[in-house]
Protein backbone atom coordinates (compact mmCIF):
# COMPACT_ATOMS: atom_id res chain seq x y z
CA UNK A 1 0.00 0.00 0.00
CA UNK A 2 1.21 3.49 -0.79
CA UNK A 3 2.26 5.62 2.18
CA UNK A 4 -0.20 8.25 0.92
CA UNK A 5 -3.11 5.88 1.38
CA UNK A 6 -1.98 4.98 4.89
CA UNK A 7 -1.80 8.69 5.77
CA UNK A 8 -5.28 9.18 4.40
CA UNK A 9 -6.84 6.16 6.13
CA UNK A 10 -5.19 6.75 9.53
CA UNK A 11 -5.61 10.51 9.36
CA UNK A 12 -1.91 11.18 9.98
CA UNK A 13 -0.31 14.60 9.97
CA UNK A 14 2.60 14.85 7.55
CA UNK A 15 5.54 16.72 9.06
CA UNK A 16 8.37 15.87 6.67
CA UNK A 17 9.02 14.09 3.39
CA UNK A 18 6.00 15.47 1.52
CA UNK A 19 7.63 14.54 -1.76
CA UNK A 20 8.39 10.97 -0.76
CA UNK A 21 4.95 9.65 0.07
CA UNK A 22 4.66 7.66 -3.11
CA UNK A 23 6.58 4.70 -1.69
CA UNK A 24 4.95 1.34 -1.14
CA UNK A 25 4.76 -0.08 2.38
CA UNK A 26 4.03 -3.73 3.11
CA UNK A 27 5.49 -4.29 6.56
CA UNK A 28 6.12 -2.42 9.78
CA UNK A 29 7.93 -2.43 13.10
CA UNK A 30 6.98 -0.91 16.44
CA UNK A 31 9.54 -0.12 19.14
CA UNK A 32 10.87 2.78 21.17
CA UNK A 33 14.28 1.24 21.65
CA UNK A 34 16.60 2.39 18.92
CA UNK A 35 19.01 -0.51 19.13
CA UNK A 36 16.07 -2.88 18.89
CA UNK A 37 14.92 -1.16 15.71
CA UNK A 38 18.44 -1.35 14.33
CA UNK A 39 18.57 -5.05 15.08
CA UNK A 40 15.10 -6.06 13.93
CA UNK A 41 13.43 -3.60 11.56
CA UNK A 42 13.75 -4.24 7.85
CA UNK A 43 14.19 -1.83 4.98
CA UNK A 44 11.00 -0.12 3.74
CA UNK A 45 9.24 -0.86 7.05
CA UNK A 46 6.97 1.77 8.53
CA UNK A 47 8.23 2.43 12.06
CA UNK A 48 5.84 3.22 14.92
CA UNK A 49 7.45 4.95 17.91
CA UNK A 50 6.92 7.65 20.49
CA UNK A 51 10.49 8.90 20.30
CA UNK A 52 10.86 12.26 18.60
CA UNK A 53 14.52 13.15 18.98
CA UNK A 54 16.92 13.48 16.02
CA UNK A 55 18.43 10.02 16.43
CA UNK A 56 15.29 8.38 15.05
CA UNK A 57 16.19 9.91 11.69
CA UNK A 58 19.69 8.43 11.81
CA UNK A 59 18.21 5.01 12.57
CA UNK A 60 15.54 5.29 9.86
CA UNK A 61 18.09 6.43 7.32
CA UNK A 62 20.59 3.71 8.20
CA UNK A 63 17.97 0.96 8.05
CA UNK A 64 16.40 2.56 4.95
CA UNK A 65 12.96 2.56 6.56
CA UNK A 66 9.89 3.71 4.64
CA UNK A 67 8.72 6.24 7.20
CA UNK A 68 8.18 7.03 10.88
CA UNK A 69 4.86 7.39 12.69
CA UNK A 70 5.24 9.26 15.99
CA UNK A 71 2.35 8.34 18.26
CA UNK A 72 0.48 9.66 21.28
CA UNK A 73 0.36 13.21 20.00
CA UNK A 74 4.08 13.70 20.56
CA UNK A 75 5.84 16.26 18.41
CA UNK A 76 9.30 15.74 16.92
CA UNK A 77 12.04 18.17 17.90
CA UNK A 78 13.07 20.92 15.48
CA UNK A 79 16.38 19.20 14.74
CA UNK A 80 14.53 15.98 13.98
CA UNK A 81 12.46 17.73 11.34
CA UNK A 82 15.49 19.37 9.75
CA UNK A 83 17.39 16.11 9.63
CA UNK A 84 14.44 14.16 8.28
CA UNK A 85 13.96 16.62 5.42
CA UNK A 86 17.63 16.27 4.55
CA UNK A 87 17.55 12.49 4.72
CA UNK A 88 14.20 12.28 2.88
CA UNK A 89 12.49 10.41 5.68
CA UNK A 90 8.72 10.94 5.97
CA UNK A 91 7.66 11.70 9.56
CA UNK A 92 3.95 11.34 10.32
CA UNK A 93 2.08 12.17 13.50
CA UNK A 94 -0.91 10.61 15.22
CA UNK A 95 -2.72 11.38 18.45
CA UNK A 96 -3.39 7.64 18.92
CA UNK A 97 -1.12 5.38 21.02
CA UNK A 98 1.10 2.69 19.46
CA UNK A 99 -1.32 -0.18 20.09
CA UNK A 100 -4.13 1.58 18.20
CA UNK A 101 -1.91 2.57 15.28
CA UNK A 102 -0.41 -0.89 14.87
CA UNK A 103 -3.88 -2.48 14.99
CA UNK A 104 -5.17 -0.14 12.35
CA UNK A 105 -2.10 -0.70 10.15
CA UNK A 106 -2.70 -4.43 10.40
CA UNK A 107 -6.32 -3.88 9.31
CA UNK A 108 -5.00 -2.12 6.21
CA UNK A 109 -2.86 -5.14 5.37
CA UNK A 110 0.45 -3.87 6.77
CA UNK A 111 1.87 -6.78 8.75
CA UNK A 112 5.04 -7.41 10.69
CA UNK A 113 8.00 -9.16 9.14
CA UNK A 114 7.10 -12.55 7.57
CA UNK A 115 10.05 -14.06 9.44
CA UNK A 116 8.47 -13.12 12.76
CA UNK A 117 5.08 -14.55 11.79
CA UNK A 118 6.74 -17.96 11.51
CA UNK A 119 7.95 -17.89 15.11
CA UNK A 120 4.64 -18.92 16.71
CA UNK B 1 25.08 -13.39 -11.25
CA UNK B 2 22.12 -14.82 -13.09
CA UNK B 3 20.16 -15.15 -9.91
CA UNK B 4 20.82 -11.52 -9.04
CA UNK B 5 19.52 -10.33 -12.41
CA UNK B 6 16.23 -12.13 -12.00
CA UNK B 7 15.96 -10.62 -8.54
CA UNK B 8 16.55 -7.18 -9.99
CA UNK B 9 13.73 -7.57 -12.50
CA UNK B 10 11.34 -8.67 -9.79
CA UNK B 11 12.39 -5.71 -7.71
CA UNK B 12 11.74 -3.39 -10.66
CA UNK B 13 8.34 -4.90 -11.35
CA UNK B 14 7.26 -4.17 -7.80
CA UNK B 15 9.01 -0.81 -7.54
CA UNK B 16 8.22 0.88 -10.81
CA UNK B 17 4.88 2.52 -11.33
CA UNK B 18 3.00 2.68 -14.58
CA UNK B 19 3.94 6.35 -14.77
CA UNK B 20 7.65 5.47 -14.92
CA UNK B 21 7.19 3.14 -17.86
CA UNK B 22 4.30 4.36 -19.98
CA UNK B 23 4.77 6.04 -23.30
CA UNK B 24 3.81 9.64 -22.68
CA UNK B 25 3.42 10.69 -26.27
CA UNK B 26 0.10 9.09 -27.00
CA UNK B 27 -1.39 9.13 -30.44
CA UNK B 28 -5.16 9.37 -30.20
CA UNK B 29 -8.03 9.88 -32.59
CA UNK B 30 -11.35 11.76 -32.25
CA UNK B 31 -14.61 9.72 -32.33
CA UNK B 32 -15.90 11.41 -35.46
CA UNK B 33 -12.84 10.65 -37.58
CA UNK B 34 -13.57 8.47 -40.59
CA UNK B 35 -12.42 4.85 -40.76
CA UNK B 36 -10.50 5.69 -43.97
CA UNK B 37 -8.47 8.22 -42.06
CA UNK B 38 -7.85 5.70 -39.23
CA UNK B 39 -6.02 3.46 -41.67
CA UNK B 40 -3.54 6.26 -42.33
CA UNK B 41 -3.05 6.98 -38.64
CA UNK B 42 -2.30 3.34 -37.87
CA UNK B 43 -0.04 2.93 -40.89
CA UNK B 44 1.91 6.17 -40.49
CA UNK B 45 2.62 5.52 -36.81
CA UNK B 46 3.11 1.79 -37.23
CA UNK B 47 0.71 0.95 -34.46
CA UNK B 48 -2.05 -1.63 -34.26
CA UNK B 49 -4.53 0.25 -32.11
CA UNK B 50 -5.24 3.71 -30.75
CA UNK B 51 -7.39 5.26 -28.00
CA UNK B 52 -10.36 7.37 -29.04
CA UNK B 53 -10.41 10.64 -27.13
CA UNK B 54 -13.10 13.29 -26.84
CA UNK B 55 -12.23 16.50 -24.91
CA UNK B 56 -9.36 14.81 -23.09
CA UNK B 57 -11.44 11.83 -21.94
CA UNK B 58 -11.21 8.34 -23.33
CA UNK B 59 -14.44 7.26 -24.98
CA UNK B 60 -13.20 4.12 -26.70
CA UNK B 61 -10.35 2.24 -28.26
CA UNK B 62 -10.01 1.11 -31.84
CA UNK B 63 -7.64 -1.45 -33.34
CA UNK B 64 -6.73 -3.10 -36.64
CA UNK B 65 -9.17 -5.85 -35.74
CA UNK B 66 -12.06 -3.36 -35.69
CA UNK B 67 -10.81 -1.97 -38.96
CA UNK B 68 -10.89 -5.42 -40.59
CA UNK B 69 -14.39 -5.96 -39.24
CA UNK B 70 -15.48 -2.72 -40.84
CA UNK B 71 -13.90 -3.73 -44.16
CA UNK B 72 -15.56 -7.14 -44.22
CA UNK B 73 -19.01 -6.04 -43.07
CA UNK B 74 -19.12 -2.70 -44.86
CA UNK B 75 -21.63 -1.49 -42.29
CA UNK B 76 -23.53 1.74 -42.38
CA UNK B 77 -21.44 4.03 -40.27
CA UNK B 78 -17.99 4.94 -41.39
CA UNK B 79 -16.98 6.90 -38.31
CA UNK B 80 -14.64 5.54 -35.68
CA UNK B 81 -17.32 5.87 -32.99
CA UNK B 82 -19.49 3.30 -34.81
CA UNK B 83 -16.80 0.62 -34.68
CA UNK B 84 -14.69 1.29 -31.62
CA UNK B 85 -14.76 -0.77 -28.42
CA UNK B 86 -16.57 1.44 -25.92
CA UNK B 87 -15.82 -0.54 -22.80
CA UNK B 88 -12.19 0.49 -22.34
CA UNK B 89 -10.02 -1.03 -19.63
CA UNK B 90 -7.61 1.61 -18.36
CA UNK B 91 -4.86 1.64 -15.77
CA UNK B 92 -4.02 4.42 -13.33
CA UNK B 93 -0.64 6.06 -13.62
CA UNK B 94 0.18 5.37 -9.96
CA UNK B 95 -0.42 1.63 -10.15
CA UNK B 96 2.61 -0.61 -9.94
CA UNK B 97 3.96 -2.49 -12.91
CA UNK B 98 3.00 -5.82 -11.35
CA UNK B 99 -0.67 -4.74 -11.30
CA UNK B 100 -0.49 -3.77 -14.96
CA UNK B 101 1.21 -7.02 -15.96
CA UNK B 102 -1.52 -9.07 -14.31
CA UNK B 103 -4.08 -7.04 -16.28
CA UNK B 104 -2.37 -8.02 -19.52
CA UNK B 105 -2.67 -11.64 -18.47
CA UNK B 106 -6.28 -11.35 -17.33
CA UNK B 107 -7.72 -9.40 -20.23
CA UNK B 108 -5.52 -10.45 -23.09
CA UNK B 109 -5.59 -6.97 -24.62
CA UNK B 110 -2.56 -5.58 -26.37
CA UNK B 111 -2.66 -2.08 -24.89
CA UNK B 112 -4.01 -0.17 -21.93
CA UNK B 113 -4.53 3.60 -21.95
CA UNK B 114 -3.12 5.20 -18.78
CA UNK B 115 -5.26 7.78 -16.98
CA UNK B 116 -4.59 9.94 -13.95
CA UNK B 117 -6.72 9.20 -10.92
CA UNK B 118 -8.42 12.56 -10.31
CA UNK B 119 -9.86 13.66 -13.62
CA UNK B 120 -9.42 10.40 -15.52
CA UNK B 121 -7.59 12.23 -18.30
CA UNK B 122 -5.44 10.27 -20.73
CA UNK B 123 -1.77 10.70 -19.86
CA UNK B 124 -0.04 7.77 -21.56
CA UNK B 125 -0.28 4.31 -23.01
CA UNK B 126 1.10 0.96 -21.90
CA UNK B 127 1.82 -1.89 -24.31
CA UNK B 128 3.88 -5.02 -23.82
CA UNK B 129 6.49 -3.53 -26.15
CA UNK B 130 6.71 -0.38 -24.00
CA UNK B 131 7.14 -2.47 -20.85
CA UNK B 132 9.92 -4.58 -22.32
CA UNK B 133 11.69 -1.52 -23.68
CA UNK B 134 11.54 0.36 -20.36
CA UNK B 135 12.59 -2.66 -18.31
CA UNK B 136 15.60 -3.20 -20.52
CA UNK B 137 16.44 0.47 -20.17
CA UNK B 138 16.18 0.36 -16.35
CA UNK B 139 18.38 -2.72 -16.21
CA UNK B 140 20.92 -1.13 -18.49
CA UNK B 141 21.08 2.00 -16.33
CA UNK B 142 21.51 -0.18 -13.28
CA UNK B 143 24.13 -2.31 -14.94
CA UNK B 144 25.97 0.78 -16.10
CA UNK B 145 26.05 2.19 -12.56
CA UNK B 146 27.26 -1.15 -11.29
CA UNK B 147 30.01 -1.17 -13.90
CA UNK B 148 31.13 2.35 -12.96
CA UNK B 149 31.12 1.45 -9.27
CA UNK B 150 33.06 -1.68 -9.96
CA UNK B 151 35.50 0.24 -12.13
CA UNK B 152 36.06 2.96 -9.54
CA UNK B 153 36.48 0.58 -6.67
CA UNK B 154 38.71 -1.93 -8.36
CA UNK B 155 40.92 0.76 -9.90
CA UNK B 156 41.32 2.54 -6.64
CA UNK B 157 43.09 -0.51 -5.37
CA UNK B 158 44.83 -1.41 -8.64
CA UNK B 159 46.23 2.01 -9.51
CA UNK B 160 48.25 2.19 -6.34
CA UNK B 161 51.49 0.27 -6.50
CA UNK B 162 52.04 -1.69 -3.32
CA UNK B 163 52.01 -5.27 -2.18
CA UNK B 164 48.76 -4.58 -0.43
CA UNK B 165 46.53 -1.49 -0.15
CA UNK B 166 44.47 -0.34 2.82
CA UNK B 167 42.30 2.78 2.87
CA UNK B 168 41.90 4.41 6.26
CA UNK B 169 39.06 6.72 7.29
CA UNK B 170 39.26 8.54 10.61
CA UNK B 171 36.29 10.13 12.38
CA UNK B 172 36.22 12.09 15.65
CA UNK B 173 33.24 11.66 17.96
CA UNK B 174 32.37 14.25 20.61
CA UNK B 175 31.19 12.88 23.94
CA UNK B 176 27.61 13.90 24.81
CA UNK B 177 26.86 15.14 21.30
CA UNK B 178 23.59 13.22 21.03
CA UNK B 179 22.11 15.40 18.29
CA UNK B 180 24.81 14.38 15.86
CA UNK B 181 24.58 10.72 16.76
CA UNK B 182 24.66 8.62 13.62
CA UNK B 183 26.59 11.11 11.52
CA UNK B 184 29.72 8.97 11.43
CA UNK B 185 27.74 5.83 10.56
CA UNK B 186 25.98 7.65 7.76
CA UNK B 187 29.25 9.07 6.39
CA UNK B 188 30.92 5.67 6.53
CA UNK B 189 28.00 4.11 4.70
CA UNK B 190 28.17 6.75 1.97
CA UNK B 191 31.92 6.32 1.55
CA UNK B 192 31.73 2.53 1.35
CA UNK B 193 28.95 2.81 -1.22
CA UNK B 194 31.16 5.07 -3.32
CA UNK B 195 34.03 2.63 -3.03
CA UNK B 196 31.81 -0.06 -4.49
CA UNK B 197 31.39 -2.14 -1.35
CA UNK B 198 28.40 -4.51 -1.55
CA UNK B 199 25.14 -3.47 0.19
CA UNK B 200 25.17 -6.44 2.57
CA UNK B 201 28.64 -5.45 3.79
CA UNK B 202 28.13 -1.70 4.10
CA UNK B 203 24.89 -2.26 5.98
CA UNK B 204 26.65 -4.44 8.54
CA UNK B 205 29.51 -1.96 8.85
CA UNK B 206 27.17 0.99 9.34
CA UNK B 207 25.19 -0.78 12.09
CA UNK B 208 28.42 -1.65 13.94
CA UNK B 209 29.73 1.89 13.53
CA UNK B 210 26.41 3.38 14.68
CA UNK B 211 26.37 1.41 17.93
CA UNK B 212 30.05 2.15 18.59
CA UNK B 213 29.45 5.82 17.84
CA UNK B 214 26.51 6.03 20.25
CA UNK B 215 28.58 4.30 22.95
CA UNK B 216 31.30 6.95 22.57
CA UNK B 217 28.68 9.70 22.76
CA UNK B 218 26.82 8.37 25.80
CA UNK B 219 29.56 6.89 27.94
CA UNK B 220 32.84 8.65 27.14
CA UNK B 221 34.24 12.15 26.75
CA UNK B 222 34.68 11.36 23.12
CA UNK B 223 36.92 9.28 20.96
CA UNK B 224 37.94 8.23 17.53
CA UNK B 225 36.48 5.76 15.06
CA UNK B 226 38.79 4.50 12.34
CA UNK B 227 37.80 2.30 9.43
CA UNK B 228 40.41 0.34 7.49
CA UNK B 229 39.22 -0.94 4.15
CA UNK B 230 41.23 -3.76 2.62
CA UNK B 231 40.38 -5.69 -0.51
CA UNK B 232 39.15 -8.64 1.56
CA UNK B 233 37.96 -7.12 4.83
CA UNK B 234 36.92 -4.01 6.73
CA UNK B 235 38.31 -3.35 10.21
CA UNK B 236 36.63 -0.87 12.53
CA UNK B 237 38.36 0.54 15.60
CA UNK B 238 36.59 2.62 18.21
CA UNK B 239 38.90 4.15 20.81
CA UNK B 240 38.36 6.40 23.79
CA UNK B 241 40.26 7.63 26.81
CA UNK B 242 37.94 6.52 29.52
CA UNK B 243 36.25 5.74 31.78
CA UNK B 244 36.72 2.12 30.69
CA UNK B 245 34.53 -0.93 31.27
CA UNK B 246 35.05 -2.62 34.69
CA UNK B 247 33.58 -5.98 33.63
CA UNK B 248 33.69 -6.61 29.89
CA UNK B 249 32.06 -10.04 30.22
CA UNK B 250 29.06 -8.53 32.00
CA UNK B 251 28.83 -5.72 29.46
CA UNK B 252 28.44 -8.30 26.72
CA UNK B 253 25.40 -9.89 28.39
CA UNK B 254 22.23 -8.95 26.52
CA UNK B 255 20.24 -6.51 28.64
CA UNK B 256 23.19 -5.43 30.80
CA UNK B 257 23.33 -1.67 30.94
CA UNK B 258 24.80 1.09 33.05
CA UNK B 259 22.92 3.78 31.15
CA UNK B 260 21.63 6.74 33.16
CA UNK B 261 17.96 7.70 32.92
CA UNK B 262 18.43 10.43 30.32
CA UNK B 263 20.00 7.90 27.93
CA UNK B 264 17.18 5.42 28.48
CA UNK B 265 14.55 8.09 27.88
CA UNK B 266 16.00 8.61 24.42
CA UNK B 267 15.38 4.95 23.65
CA UNK B 268 18.97 3.83 24.17
CA UNK B 269 20.72 1.99 26.95
CA UNK B 270 18.78 -1.25 26.74
CA UNK B 271 21.97 -3.27 26.81
CA UNK B 272 21.75 -4.58 23.24
CA UNK B 273 24.19 -2.27 21.47
CA UNK B 274 27.23 -4.51 21.84
CA UNK B 275 25.15 -7.54 20.88
CA UNK B 276 24.07 -5.75 17.74
CA UNK B 277 27.72 -5.15 16.91
CA UNK B 278 28.55 -8.78 17.59
CA UNK B 279 25.76 -9.90 15.29
CA UNK B 280 27.04 -7.91 12.32
CA UNK B 281 30.72 -8.60 12.77
CA UNK B 282 32.85 -11.62 12.01
CA UNK B 283 35.24 -10.80 14.84
CA UNK B 284 34.91 -8.47 17.80
CA UNK B 285 37.48 -7.71 20.46
CA UNK B 286 37.10 -5.40 23.46
CA UNK B 287 40.14 -4.29 25.37
CA UNK B 288 39.37 -2.05 28.30
CA UNK B 289 41.11 -0.68 31.34
CA UNK B 290 39.28 1.32 33.97
CA UNK B 291 40.58 4.87 34.04
CA UNK B 292 42.50 4.46 30.79
CA UNK B 293 39.97 3.73 28.13
CA UNK B 294 38.50 1.18 25.78
CA UNK B 295 39.44 -0.15 22.37
CA UNK B 296 36.75 -1.91 20.41
CA UNK B 297 37.96 -3.81 17.35
CA UNK B 298 35.55 -5.18 14.76
CA UNK B 299 36.33 -7.13 11.59
CA UNK B 300 33.90 -7.77 8.77
CA UNK B 301 35.04 -9.95 5.86
CA UNK B 302 33.98 -9.21 2.33
CA UNK B 303 33.07 -12.50 0.80
CA UNK B 304 35.03 -12.32 -2.43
Amino acid sequence: MKLLEIIDKLNLEVVTGKNYLDRSITHGYASDLLSDVIANAESNDIWVTLQGHPNIVAVASMKELGGIIIVNGRKPEKETIEKAEKERIPILLSSLPSFEIVGRLWDLGISGSPKDAKKI
Amino acid sequence: MNKERIGKIQELIYELSVKDLMKKKVISVPPDMSMYKLREVLRDNRISGVPVVDKGRIVGIISIEDFINWLSKKGNGSCIKDWMTKDVVTVYEDETLIQAISLFEQKGYGRFPVVERKEKKLVGILTKGVIIESLLHEIEVDYHEEEIRHYRASHFFEDIIADSVTIGLIYHVKGGDVFNGGTVASNVKMSLKRLGVKPDIYRRVSIAVYEAEMNLIFYTKGGEISIYIKPDSICINAQDNGPGIPDVKAALQPGFSTAPDWVRELGFGAGIGLNNIQRCSDKMIIDSMVGRGTILGITIYMDV
